[in-house]
């Protein structure tokens, strides 16, 4: 019989198991109301072990800053028991540096989906699909390999005409002198046309990647998701389109996109189906989301700072620089996870084997000990690509080239056809800690 | 001062006097060489600072860490001579070192 957890000192994960479906309940502090600044207030002085950070009110209202600023300078490596009987209990890393040290130790911090997978919340163990980013090597580095070059080099410059042309059309089509939502006009909609051409997907569904992205990523707690059941069945027929997309292209001639590539690359025509799927699934996945909330993030971060704005209107040329400034902003991915393989010690604390290590990328990247006023958009930052939204080590982005190209783009054709985009009033976001994102944005084109 | 010149894959080549100490991907970085990032700034955990050494210099530059290793193993560009410019340090036995490098960086 599982006892209520009373010993505030627990500092390590439950086993693996232990939380099952559906989740009980989740705690949360009495607030008088869920405004900003109450959250914040509370949030700068409850006890730091009182706090899920998981939750996903903190990522709705973009609150948690103030959390883990504290944890930086008070706690860098602080267990959260608070909720373990949903999440099992998980370290908090936030500073740079023992990010680092955990990115670069797969030996000891493993990406496996069969101990969790790479988010704080396990992976469905019903539904493992399996896919590079949740596997350690040597397994990892072989199927890494064949998607490499993909997204690399040359093979990039080659669809840069494509994704220009793309872009030019959806900027070209938005409306002048009306409010619309930037989410679904733009930053959606130039996703899922570059994904659907990067995939030699038929544009006109392009939306159904969008759609099984979002499911895939989706929490199945909240209203309106689909249920844990529905979701398998969703991404199931996901797997059986792809599967007929395979078979058609791997019969015909190479025609350039990522199916047909795969299908005839000798590394890997031979993948077994469920991974191949497994693996394009990540590729989906990972470029979507990101993508996308870097393009919205990109926006309103301009509008704020009406000084970078100008700045970028006067010099065109700080487009590239700015494009990683955005990206270290935003950072899109709150969070990866990792299992601990073995007892170990990290910034003083002893992580026994078994527990979940989470590395907030959100928290290293306003780590002021490594960088120059983090907490600012500058968007000629020195050095603007030393930031850790794509993660370091042998896991780091693969896809990165080709979200920076996709943004580089974005901004070079917005600045060539509008003098100013004025987003009208905040943002609503993603209730998640881990896709940190923007569920739409009003915005305004000047007539 | 060590003289360090970096090659581009065009050919292209900036001689430039590095710091002795410091790190290659610093010594390029820092004066503006095209064709090394250095995005996790030094850690060997980004590989953007992909380099090949000439065999005449290899014994000089020492061996890839565990680390170095994976992370090079895993671009596309990787040859036996492949090295991380942030994990050789500039020393007087590297004075005049041509460092080439790949297309791209990944
Ligand atoms: C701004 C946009 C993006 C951000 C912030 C981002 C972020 C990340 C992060 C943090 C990781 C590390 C995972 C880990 O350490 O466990 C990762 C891995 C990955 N990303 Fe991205 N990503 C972006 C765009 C893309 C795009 C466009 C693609 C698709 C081509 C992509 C495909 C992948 C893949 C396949 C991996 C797994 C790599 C591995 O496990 O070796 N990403 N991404
Ligand atoms: S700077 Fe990242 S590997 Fe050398």
């Amino acid at each position: 019989m599982a006892t209520q957890l009373k010993d505030t000192r627990i500092t390590q994960s439950l086993p693996q198991g232990s939380v099952s479906w559906p989740l009980p309940p989740r705690v949360r502090p009495e607030l008088p109301n869920h405004d900003k600044a109450t959250l914040e207030s509370y949030l700068a002085s409850a006890p730091l072990d009182e706090v899920d950070i998981a939750d996903p009110l903190w990522w709705e209202t973009d609150t948690n800053h103030v959390y883990f600023r504290r944890l930086r300078e008070e706690a860098p490596v602080f267990f959260t028991h608070v909720n373990s009987n949903r999440h099992r209990g998980f370290w908090n890393v936030t500073r740079w540096n023992d990010i680092m040290a955990v990115d670069t130790n797969h030996q000891v911090f493993s990406s496996e989906a069969m101990l969790g997978g790479i988010t704080l919340f396990d992976m469905d163990p019903d539904f493992i699909m399996p896919m590079f980013i949740a596997m350690d090597p040597p397994k990892h580095d072989v199927q890494r390999k064949a998607v490499n070059p993909i997204v690399s080099g040359q093979n990039l410059a080659s669809y840069e005409e494509l994704i220009r042309s793309r872009t030019c059309e959806v900027l070209d089509s938005l409306p002048r002198g009306e409010a619309f939502d930037w989410v679904d006009k733009v930053s959606i909609e130039l996703t899922s046309r570059m994904l659907a051409t990067l995939f030699g997907w038929p544009q006109e569904r392009r939306r159904m990647l969008t759609y099984w992205s979002d499911v895939s990523t989706s929490d199945p707690e909240l209203p309106g998701n689909p249920g844990k059941e529905e979701r398998q069945g969703i991404l199931l027929g996901m797997l059986q389109e792809f599967t007929m997309l395979w078979n058609e292209r791997v019969n015909s001639e190479p025609t350039g996109d990522l199916v047909s590539m795969l299908a005839h690359n000798p590394a890997t025509r031979n993948m077994p189906p469920m991974e191949f799927m497994g693996n394009l699934v990540l590729l989906i996945v990972g470029g979507n989301d990101t993508t996308r909330n870097s393009i919205s993030g990109g926006l309103y971060f301009l509008n704020k700072n009406p000084g970078e704005y100008a700045k970028l209107k006067a010099n065109h040329g700080l487009v590239e620089n700015m494009v990683s400034e955005i990206i270290r902003y935003q950072t899109p991915l709150a969070h990866m996870r990792r299992t601990a393989l073995q007892d170990t010690v990290l910034g003083g604390q002893l992580i026994h084997k078994g527990d979940k290590v989470v590395m907030w990328y959100s928290s290293a990247n306003r780590d002021d000990t490594v960088l120059d006023r983090p907490d600012e958009f500058i968007i000629d930052r020195a050095r603007a690509r030393q930031h850790m939204s794509f993660g370091f080590g042998i896991h780091r982005c693969v896809g990165n080239r080709l979200a920076e190209l996709q943004l580089k783009i974005l901004w070079e054709e917005i600045l060539k056809r509008f003098d100013h985009i004025e987003v009208l009033e905040e943002p609503e976001r993603v209730p998640s800690a881990f896709v940190r994102g923007y569920k739409s944005m009003m915005v305004r084109i000047p007539a | 001062m060590v003289k360090i010149i970096y090659v581009e894959h065009n050919g292209a080549r900036h001689e430039v006097n590095v710091p002795e100490g410091e790190n290659l991907m610093e010594g390029a970085v820092q004066n503006n060489v095209p064709g090394i990032d250095g995005d996790c700034g030094g850690n060997a955990a980004c590989a953007t600072c992909h380099c090949y050494i000439p065999e005449a210099w290899q014994a000089l530059t020492g061996e890839r860490s565990e680390l170095e290793d994976s992370m090079i193993e895993l671009a596309d560009t990787a040859m036996p001579n492949s090295r991380l410019a942030c994990q050789i340090k500039a020393s007087a036995a590297l004075d005049g070192m041509e460092v080439h490098m790949p297309a791209t960086q990944h």
